[in-house]
């Protein structure tokens, strides 16, 4: 069996809200992609029966309206706690208004994607790549909240939706909107698709517990790193 | 012209119209506004009593299937109402004169009218060169200008003067501009449609001699009474839609059960028109009653949503078609690839740090 003696401090990095967001997040946008590639192009169920028996494709629609609204206020909660949450879920790692997140994001660059250097990004919490990502991400949410309750406004009489309705004219119809809806779902999907393989590549080069942190909150970092780091802060 | 000013109504016992047909217009004209119980009798006495519009009918870049549409309908007043009602004073397609009589026409009313005459314009206007579309010597541009300086409101007929129609559609040859974005300072009605239904067309004349106002527009100029419905929200095969039964292919058993054409690319569901309530020819029938997808005649640029018969239209900007899906599957190949490649990348090249970490625990700070 291997030892590990690292000298690892645990840094409770994300707290219970922020674990809560992450996972409601991430249900609401499979349960929204798998609804919205449906609701895009129907698999062809069929039954002999009458229409009036049936109502799975209303059904799809009615999980897909009800997982945006959950979205949109798992979002906007978010957003509240990036004002109240501690320093690592704070608004300021994500908005790359610093030198040193832009400097900090060509390293992970170079380390983690291009791997020309080999010396560990020294962050605790999101590293600049991640966190500037996220912050591209908030915007597509954002876009993604517009572009959908836009449409869903046209036929709903409540004050929320209602508020989304000038993006219509603004694109010019309903089908362009419906099409930007469309292609930002790629987004996700591919988004998805980066962010889990990168948690697992961290993890394993690591060694940080970035994987189960999303899950009880916890990073283990290097002693020495972490004084370095919190001299940075 | 005729200068003695007749209400419609009175022009209508001179056609013979029998008041009881004239009666059944009105109400059927203020139900379609979605007028209350009283508003059949305020669109009799508003036709009984009031002067006719005098109107001005430019037509531009267009097929006349407006000017079509509106022929046709049914009803003898509408009949009087369009051609004799609303004094078409100036209108190239159907009025008698000619040459410089035509053009002294639209001069005199102009004067005549000024700031009284509503501007109803068909087809869109060229921006690019003015020969594209000349008129007794002046550009259409000019023309319209000039027509819409004095007018109290204008019309704009179809989905050429609302939107611009198939030649603003790419690459848009002769720079087509619809009647809003060359028209400024005016209230513009757009009353969409690749023609408008006729009985859309009366309301809108009806709404504008009962009230004198401009009826209530939605966010892209078009009269909420008849354009605030999506084609999909009063299409009777919806119940299919929400079963999720749906037509596969145009000669389907499915086609034939009468099943939604959502997936034969119907753009109902983008589409806001009156289509499903009203419908054409006299009630008669409607596109999806009759076994075709909705083309989204009455939308913005529907003529650049092509394919028809497809959902989802094609991305041209990539030089093959493409839908986004097919986009969206490439990329996600590519970033399974990418993200492959990274991984075995980050096996070899940390394969020293890996070991470290395997044999002694110590890997850490240098790989």
């Amino acid at each position: 069996m291997n030892k590990i003696d690292r000298n690892l401090v645990g840094i409770y990095v994300w707290e219970l809200p922020v674990r809560f967001f992450h996972w409601i997040n991430a249900l609401c946008i499979v349960l929204l992609c798998v609804t919205g590639y449906m609701i895009g192009d129907p698999p062809a169920f069929m039954d002999s029966n009458e229409a009036v028996f049936g109502f799975w494709f209303g059904k799809t629609r009615l999980v897909h309206f009800v997982t945006a609204f959950v979205f949109l206020f798992n979002f906007a909660f978010r957003i509240y706690w990036g004002f109240a949450g501690n320093r690592y879920a704070s608004w300021k790692n994500f908005v790359p208004y610093r030198k040193a997140q832009w400097r900090e994001l060509v390293e992970v660059l170079k380390v983690d994607i291009l791997m020309i250097k080999d010396k560990p990004v020294e962050s605790v919490g999101h590293n600049a790549m991640a966190s500037t990502t996220y912050f591209v991400m908030f915007w597509a949410f954002v876009l993604q909240c517009l572009t959908g309750f836009g449409l869903y406004a046209q036929t709903s009489t409540s004050f929320l939706p209602r508020m989304c309705a000038w993006i219509v004219p603004l694109f010019g119809g309903d089908l362009t909107v419906r099409y930007a809806h469309h292609f930002l779902m790629w987004f996700f999907i591919l988004f998805t698709l980066v962010h889990v393989y990168l948690v697992f590549y961290h993890d394993y080069i690591e060694r940080r517990g970035v994987a189960s942190s999303i899950i009880g909150g916890w990073k283990f970092i290097e002693e020495g790193l972490l004084k370095d780091a919190g001299k940075k802060r | 012209m005729e200068n003695k000013k007749l209400s419609i109504y009175e022009d209508c016992l001179g056609k013979g119209v029998p008041r009881r047909d004239f009666l059944q217009f009105c109400a059927a004209m203020a139900a379609m506004l979605g007028l209350e119980a009283t508003g059949a009798a305020k669109v009799a006495r508003a036709l009984e009593t009031k002067a006719r519009l005098p109107v001005i009918w430019l037509h531009f870049q267009e097929c006349t299937c407006c000017s079509e549409s509106f022929i046709r309908s049914s009803h003898p007043v509408l009949a009087s109402l369009l051609f004799d009602g609303v004094s078409l004073d100036y209108d190239e397609t159907l009025m008698a004169a000619s040459g410089e009589h035509a053009e002294q026409c639209l001069r005199d009313t102009m004067e005549k009218h000024r700031g009284e005459y509503i501007l109803m314009v068909e087809g869109s206007v060229p921006t690019k060169d003015e020969a594209y579309c000349c008129i007794g010597g002046r550009s259409a541009l000019d023309i319209v200008k000039e027509a819409a300086a004095g007018a109290k409101a204008v019309i704009a007929w179809g989905n050429c003067a609302s939107a611009g129609c198939v030649q603003a559609a790419h690459p848009n040859p002769t720079g087509a501009k619809p009647a809003r974005k060359v028209i400024k300072g005016k209230p513009v009605i757009n009353v969409q449609g690749c023609p408008p239904i006729a009985e859309v067309m009366a309301g809108v004349v009806v709404h504008l001699l009962t009230f004198g106002t401009i009826p209530q527009l939605d966010g892209l100029g078009r009269p909420k009474a008849f354009y605030s419905r999506r084609v999909h929200d009063s299409c009777y095969r919806r119940a299919n839609f929400d079963a999720g039964l749906f037509v596969e292919s145009f000669d389907d058993e499915n086609a034939r059960k009468g099943y939604c054409l959502y997936k034969m690319g119907c753009r109902g569901p983008s589409t806001y028109n009156s289509c499903g309530i009203i419908k054409w020819n006299e009630g008669t029938s409607y596109p999806i009653q009759s076994g075709h997808p909705c083309l989204g005649c009455s939308e913005e640029g529907f003529w650049d949503n092509a394919p028809f018969y497809k959902r989802k239209p094609a991305l041209n900007a990539f030089g093959i078609e493409a839908t986004a899906d097919q986009i969206g599957l490439a990329a996600g190949a590519a970033t399974a690839v990418g993200i492959a490649a990274h991984a075995i990348a980050t096996n070899i090249r940390k394969k020293n740090l890996i070991e470290n970490i395997e044999t002694d625990g110590d890997g850490d700070a240098e790989g």
